[in-house]
């Protein structure tokens, strides 16, 4: 099973990850249609952006699936984050009030 | 997750955006990141294996907490306001560290058998060197720092990568800060809400101004010359806040939001500053060291819903520290062990994430479900309203009852000449202890201590009511507002002793 902490990145796009809840589910994190693979692996899709899957993750967001996995976006891209065929769902954050 | 991805994403997202402002010096994203990197290097090739900085802060503060993250060695901020001794001793604690000074502390740290360079020229260095990058385990630790040591020998907290952005990202969300939005912060970089600052607000978009010393009326001249929108203080820092708005008032139209904490704040300084600033939100944050900084939040809907109530139940939350934020669960346990319920007193057990419980030298404290104990006695309410009676070890034990001085501290203090207070248990034949109440009175207020014995005796039961009432004209504090409690018992149990 993936790690915490561990950082992926997407081959169709400019999209990148950290892993903060890592569950079996990850194994098979996609992005854009394709694997995501560890930042120091080379990029080697077997296709294209999947049109389909291109409706991009945002800066700075975390998504979920409904395993409890979750993942934080530290670069943006145009692809979508999905496992399998299923896209991940944008976590919805209670704002705080600013404290430090 | 490393420290250092927080600044990375930073300069991802807003790489120009204005990031620091500490009196002539302003930063932008990508400059810090340029100054962390070129710092990073400097950090290398001294071959320290540990940073420690001894200074007052402000862009020292980012500039070396990212710098040592990419050299990927731990960071440490000492108080700066020690004397040499106190110093030498922490710093005989961080084997190979490279010592960073600023100019009017490099004398006190030159003896102490490190390498030391000032402040002043780790940035031009940092400035002239090729950018160092190199990548920290994410449990690794990335700050160290003591505690104030108020109660016993200080601590090292140990902090991991991940224990600090767990915080970061499980409460602020990334450039969520309008893009006018400035913070001011006047907290001390060894202390935990120093480092919480640098790290949350560049993560959060929001612009740092810096006031490495604490002034009450260079504050107010800040907020307004920077158009401050939040802020955050200590108690003694807030009293003085008051004051001066008091004295001079002032609008301070553009500050959204005050956040206070490190220590507990009186009801009637809380109540004084919602009526002198009715459009100011105050947040009430309340954390320990051990926790990475903020584990509850009094919001400041909170505030207003209490401050307005007439069922006593909201209306007595102006005195919680609110409830916990994500990612934290609590507990509430009583001696024996067993976890207590809703309303019952006992002391504060936290879990998450973010929470270290791990000390140099010591190892950790968690229990073996992950559970910190805080030793804070602790009760939350219905709602899940944490309420924080102040540390387990000042408990008094008087008659073989135990009684948390801050029971008897949140009545003293609503009397209208009090102005200060702690209550402290000094030794004696009969009780075991007697309850002594050390009060600072307001100023031309006449205070005699048999009123405020009738005026506790009227709340508290007689057992509660202070035996004695010590007057004095100020209370020993930490710089950051921690009573230094076991010093008042110690000069008080002096003083009784001569008297007789």
């Amino acid at each position: 099973m993936i790690k915490n902490g561990t950082r992926l990145q997407s081959q169709v796009c400019d999209t990148q990850v950290i892993v903060v809840r890592a569950t079996d589910s990850l194994d098979d994190l996609r992005c854009g249609g394709e694997p995501m693979v560890t930042l120091d692996a080379d990029k080697t899709p077997r296709a294209d952006l999947d049109p389909a899957l291109a409706g991009g993750s945002a800066m700075g967001k975390r998504y979920v699936d409904e395993g409890g996995a979750e993942v934080l976006v530290t670069k943006a891209g145009v692809g979508t984050l999905s496992i399998g065929g299923t896209p991940l769902s944008l976590k919805e954050a209670k704002p705080l009030p600013a404290s430090d | 997750m490393s420290i250092a991805l927080l600044l990375e994403m930073a300069v991802s997202g807003d790489p120009d955006r204005l990031a620091v402002i500490d009196g002539e010096s302003r930063l932008t994203t990508a400059e810090l990141s340029a100054l962390a990197s070129g710092g990073a290097a400097v950090v290398a090739d001294s071959g320290g294996q540990h940073v420690a900085y001894v200074g007052t802060g402000g862009v020292m503060l980012p500039a070396l907490i990212f710098a040592s993250a990419r050299a990927a060695v731990p960071f440490t901020p000492l108080n700066y306001r020690l004397s040499t001794e106190g110093l030498h001793q922490l710093l005989d604690r961080l084997p190979s560290a490279l010592v960073v000074a600023d100019d009017d502390y490099v004398n006190m740290v030159a003896g102490a058998g490190k390498q030391v360079v000032r402040s002043g020229e780790f940035l031009a260095a940092a400035r002239a060197a090729d950018p160092v990058e190199r990548f920290a385990d994410p449990d690794d630790v990335g700050i160290v720092l003591f505690t104030s040591g108020t109660t016993s020998r200080p601590k090292a907290v140990e902090l991991t990568h991940n224990n600090l952005t767990s915080y970061v990202t499980g409460t602020v969300e990334f450039a969520s800060a309008d893009p006018a939005d400035a913070v001011l912060v006047c907290v001390p970089p060894y202390h935990i809400a120093g480092v919480g600052a640098a790290l949350s607000n560049i993560y959060a978009g929001r612009k740092i101004v810096y006031l490495p010393r604490f002034d009450a009326r260079e504050w107010v001249r800040l907020v307004g010359d920077e158009k401050v929108t939040t802020a955050t203080v200590v108690p003694t820092m807030l009293d003085r806040i008051v004051a001066e708005l008091e004295a001079t008032p002032a609008e301070l139209p553009s500050l959204r939001n005050l956040a206070y904490g490190g220590s507990k704040v009186g009801l009637p300084l809380v109540r004084k500053t919602m009526e002198l600033l009715p459009n100011v939100g105050l947040v009430n944050a309340y954390g320990l060291t051990e926790t990475s900084s903020t584990i509850a939040v009094l919001t400041p809907d909170d505030h207003r819903a209490a401050y307005a109530a007439e069922d006593e139940l909201v209306a007595r939350r102006l005195g919680s520290v609110g409830q916990p934020v994500p990612g934290i669960e609590v507990q509430i346990r009583s001696e024996d062990g067993s976890v207590l319920g809703p309303g019952e007193t006992g002391e504060l057990h936290v879990r998450g994430p973010q929470v270290s419980g791990r000390y140099t030298e010591l190892g950790s404290v968690l229990d073996a479900e992950g559970w910190f104990p805080t030793r804070d006695v602790a009760m939350v309410d219905d709602d899940g309203y944490l309420f924080i009676g102040g540390r387990s070890d000042d408990t008094i034990i008087r008659g073989g009852e135990n009684i948390a001085p801050a029971e008897i501290e949140d009545v003293l203090i609503e009397h209208p000449a009090v102005r200060e207070v702690v209550v402290v248990g000094l030794d004696d034949p009969q009780w075991g202890q007697i309850i002594v109440a050390v009060v600072v009175p307001e100023q031309r207020s006449e205070l005699h201590a048999d009123d405020l014995q009738a005026f506790a005796h009227k709340v508290l039961r007689g057992s509660r009511t202070p035996d004695r009432i010590e007057i004095v004209d100020s209370l020993l504090t930490t710089d950051t507002g921690k009573v230094l409690r076991r010093e008042i018992i110690r000069e008080l149990s002096e003083k009784l002793r001569s008297a007789t």
